[in-house]
């Protein structure tokens, strides 16, 4: 009996519901009390193809996918031949008897549970065609044996607008397809009880970012459509109306950025978000942004690249160029959150870092970080601060007389003002200027400006904390980290643990300015090390070379387009530990 | 009231002497002081070009920033503050070549700005290439045997776009440039004002005699700018697909005020009034944003 914990995957064509349907289970999973992670695999397309939407529920913390699944809900053929070897042992498989032909004798897997379900014609008898997937929902609940009821309430939620009729049709889809379940079949194993546990809010990376965003004092987001972060586009639009915030679809990536930074020098909180594509089209004014002084959030959703490469997956190949993008040197803050706890207080805090340090602030993410829901409690919101940086009063302009936009300080920062400030009228330069804004190419004042804008950034440093360490202290081996590969690794953690062995683990949020003295200090005393990332030249293992003159021992790296399941990372720590038993 | 010299700064102008910009940076001065607007009430937006080294001699809130990407800049800026009045100043390559895609969405979003086009048919700053303006077979560093496109008709495509005033002024005739100015940045909505700006040291062919020629008032012969089918044939009439250059229509071509702007129409500026003027600081509920992730 396999109590209180299940992995599900729900697959079928584009435009026949996936997404909604798997939402729906992580929902009601969440509302019984149980951890929760989800995640979707669809290609670039809006109809036919493949898409699949993977639930893992527990009533332990979840950290990431594994993969054995438990149960597979099939609406066509394609949807079993595609994930037949991700069944564990004894594992059910739902699909349309009436519809697609499945002959135990013939299948490639002898050791699976056959669930025909007649989910069209059940839908159809409920009301329609349409409503399948919440008959196949009802049979996912029937075969977890849980609780119908979270099932029901949860419908009736979600088609409040649409009307008593649609709840009703909806409602009794599901119960057709949880009764037949019930009456035909003895189920597998697999018992799922309602949990006490604290409310919890289901939600992804994107909108993390999003709600971050708007606690922060957002006034002005400007985007342009491109996955994986197009969903924040969404989010912050559907707020305009409430929240004071402009937010615009612009016409292009650079009028993005543009906007962005003609918004943060009026003294609007500015962000925008991108892919790798879009970024690499913003790069000459993310310049701007540096030189001008001019606050802005930039969030870089990454995916596989290059060009327009595989659109809908996820990879962590945009690091170096991200630290490195547009010419000169032109300073700028770079963090890695690594989950959607992560995307939402980084958010925040990189609105106080561009205003404070006056430079734009670049969050990175990636499909699986920006699109995996995760649930988690409340964000807690006493100790968020607004730190707005320095600006100057009308009062302290009068005592001032004259004022320099540009004005050389010893720790680099020069306060700001702002339109119609009578005294502070100023101009914003992307030449190289001298202090009160006005073009120069005078030697002296260009070696000071630079020298300027690059002291601000190690201002930064002595403000940023350190790189988290998770994890005993002494482990036998240290992973290192950053963004979306927290959730894989920190599962590996827990089931090495049940394993008896140990290892812990660096996540490094802020790749710039780098924290170079914490990484040293971790890596020179950890008995082994081992990067793992989402790409294939070892981006992190680069920059901590370049940083530490540290070399770690070992590099896992992946580049399909998939993140990591944790039963790799697993492996290769046990390789890495020569610990002969496998997984 | 404010004075010419209030918009003064201590940078002596570097454009070459003769050079047409001089004259619409006047007319602009001009504009201000007969708006009365004070330069703590004015953002300029400069592009790349010799058209944007005008930045450091006029004195405003000011952003001088990339080749081509004045009119995001402003807009950026205007939406967070529409209160503000703002203008963006930009050249013919930096505004109709590398800055061509902003130029015609900013038109149909009909945000209140004036953008002032200097135009001199020429890339002046990187020392004389053809540039979008340049008229057919003209000889230039990157077209040694001449143009081969038709040039950029920047009129007639500012009233195709939505633009809902399109001048052109000449920076030979700084009253009339003053007076189309003050109109433009009155108007509300997006202003168009292409003035035509001869480069002294690279264009030898749109000169100011060649201008002075063919230039004429369009008020002074009857055309009604409300009127859109006499706008473009006014737009028209040159630089035009038949090679036609004998006479150069200038004032203002094309004028309505039938349609609102931008931020008449924007949901939150509507109902919240000027982001920036909003207090930061104070966090909003949450438990509205998180309702719907419950």
């Amino acid at each position: 009996m396999k109590k209180n914990k299940v992995a599900w995957k729900f697959g079928g064509k584009a435009g026949e519901g996936i997404m909604v349907t798997g939402l729906i289970f992580s929902k009601i999973l969440s509302r019984g009390g149980y951890n929760v992670f989800d995640y979707v695999e669809y290609p670039s397309l809006i109809k036919g193809g493949h898409n699949n939407y993977y639930v893992r529920a527990d009533a332990n913390k979840v950290y990431s996918h594994l993969k054995p699944l438990d149960l597979l809900v099939a609406l066509d053929k394609l949807t079993v031949d595609l994930h037949l070897d991700e069944l564990r042992p004894g594992a059910g498989i739902i699909y349309d008897g009436e519809k697609v032909h499945l002959d135990k004798q013939n299948l490639k897997r002898q050791d699976v549970n056959l669930y025909p379900v007649p989910l069209l014609r059940l839908a159809e008898e409920a009301g329609g065609k349409i409503m399948r997937n919440t008959v196949a929902l009802g049979a996912s609940v029937a075969l977890t044996d849980y609780d119908f009821n979270i099932l029901a309430n949860t419908l009736a939620e979600i088609f409040k607008r649409k009307g008593d009729k649609v709840i009703n049709n909806n409602i009794s889809a599901a119960r057709a397809g949880y009764d037949h379940c019930k009456n035909n079949f003895e189920g597998f194993g697999v018992k799922l009880e309602k949990i006490q546990a604290p409310e919890r809010i289901l939600l992804t990376g994107n909108e993390a970012i999003g709600i971050g965003a708007i606690k922060a004092g957002c006034k002005f987001y400007a985007a342009y459509p491109m996955t994986p972060t197009s969903p924040i586009l969404h989010f912050m639009a559907a707020q305009e109306r409430k929240f004071n915030l402009v937010v615009k679809h612009a016409e292009d990536e650079i009028a993005v950025i543009n906007m962005a930074i003609g918004a943060g020098a009026v003294g609007a909180r500015a962000m925008l978000a991108t892919s790798g594509g879009g970024f690499s089209l913003m790069t000459e004014a993310l310049g701007l942004a540096s030189i001008s002084e001019t606050p802005i959030v930039v969030v870089e959703g990454q995916r596989p690249g290059p060009a327009t490469g595989m659109p809908t997956w996820t990879e962590q190949g945009d690091l170096q160029f991200i630290l490195n993008a547009a010419q000169g040197e032109g300073p700028r803050i770079v963090m890695a959150p690594g989950d959607v706890e992560d995307c939402f207080y980084l958010t925040i805090d990189a609105f106080n870092l561009a205003e404070k340090y006056q430079m734009p602030v670049i969050i990175i993410s990636d499909t699986h970080v920006a699109e995996s829901h995760v649930n988690v409690e409340r964000f807690k919101t006493d100790g968020v601060k607004i730190e707005r940086g320095k600006f100057l009063s009308d009062q302290d302009l009068d005592k001032m007389g004259t004022y320099n936009r540009y004005q050389l300080t010893d720790d680099g920062i020069s306060p700001r003002t702002l339109p119609p400030q009578k005294l502070g009228v100023h101009l914003a330069n992307s030449y190289e200027h001298d202090e009160y804004g006005y073009a120069s190419e005078d030697s002296e004042m260009r070696t000071k400006m630079v020298d300027k804008r690059a002291k601000k950034l190690e201002l930064a440093q002595d403000e940023i904390p350190p790189p988290p360490l998770y994890g005993p202290s002494d482990a036998d081996i240290t992973l290192i980290g950053w963004g979306s590969t927290k959730g894989a690794i920190r599962e590996a953690m827990e089931i090495l643990k049940r394993d008896g062995l140990s290892a812990n683990y660096l996540q490094v949020v802020y790749l710039n300015p780098f924290p170079s003295e914490k990484v040293s200090e971790v890596m020179s005393s950890a008995k082994k090390t081992m990067v793992v990332e989402n790409n294939k030249t070892g981006q992190l293992s680069r920059l901590i070379a370049e940083k530490t003159l540290l070399k770690a021992d070992y590099k896992l790296l992946k580049y399909d387009g998939r993140a990591f399941f944790p039963e790799e990372i697993i492996q290769k720590v046990r390789e890495a530990l020569r610990v002969r038993e496998v997984l | 009231m404010v004075e010419r010299k209030d918009f003064a700064t201590p940078v002596f102008p570097t454009w070459c002497p003769g050079c047409g910009n001089f004259g619409i940076w006047g007319a602009l001065k001009n504009a201000l002081v007969e708006l009365d607007w004070k330069p703590e009430e004015v953002l300029i937006v400069y592009g790349i070009g010799c058209s944007g080294n005008g930045a450091d001699f006029l004195k405003t809130y000011g952003f001088h920033g990339l080749h081509g990407r004045t009119l995001p800049v402003a807009t950026g800026a205007k939406l967070s503050n529409h209160e503000l009045k703002v203008v963006a100043v930009a050249g013919d390559g930096d505004g109709y070549g590398i800055g061509a895609g902003h130029f015609l969405h900013a038109m149909r979003r009909n945000l209140d700005i004036t953008y002032v086009v200097m135009n001199n048919e020429i890339y002046g700053l990187t020392t004389g290439q053809a540039s979008p303006t340049s008229e057919k077979k003209h000889k230039t560093k990157s077209t040694p045997e001449g143009v081969i496109e038709n040039p950029i008709n920047p009129i007639a495509l500012a009233i195709a776009a939505g633009a809902t005033f399109v001048a052109r002024g000449f920076s030979g005739d700084v009253k009339t440039l003053t007076d189309i100015t003050v109109r433009g940045i009155r108007h509300k909505g997006f202003s168009l004002i292409d003035v035509m700006s001869p480069c002294v040291t690279y264009n030898k062919i749109n000169t100011y005699d060649w201008f002075k020629q063919r230039v004429y008032v369009v008020d002074r012969e009857g055309h009604d700018p409300k009127d859109l089918h006499a706008a473009f044939a006014k737009a028209m009439e040159w630089p035009n697909l038949d090679g036609k250059r004998d006479r150069v229509p200038t004032g203002v071509i094309f004028e309505t005020d039938a349609y609102p702007t931008y931020e008449e129409l924007d949901p939150s500026l509507r109902r919240f009034g000027a982001p920036v003027k909003r207090q930061l600081g104070v966090l909003q509920n949450p438990d509205e944003l998180l309702k719907e992730f419950y």
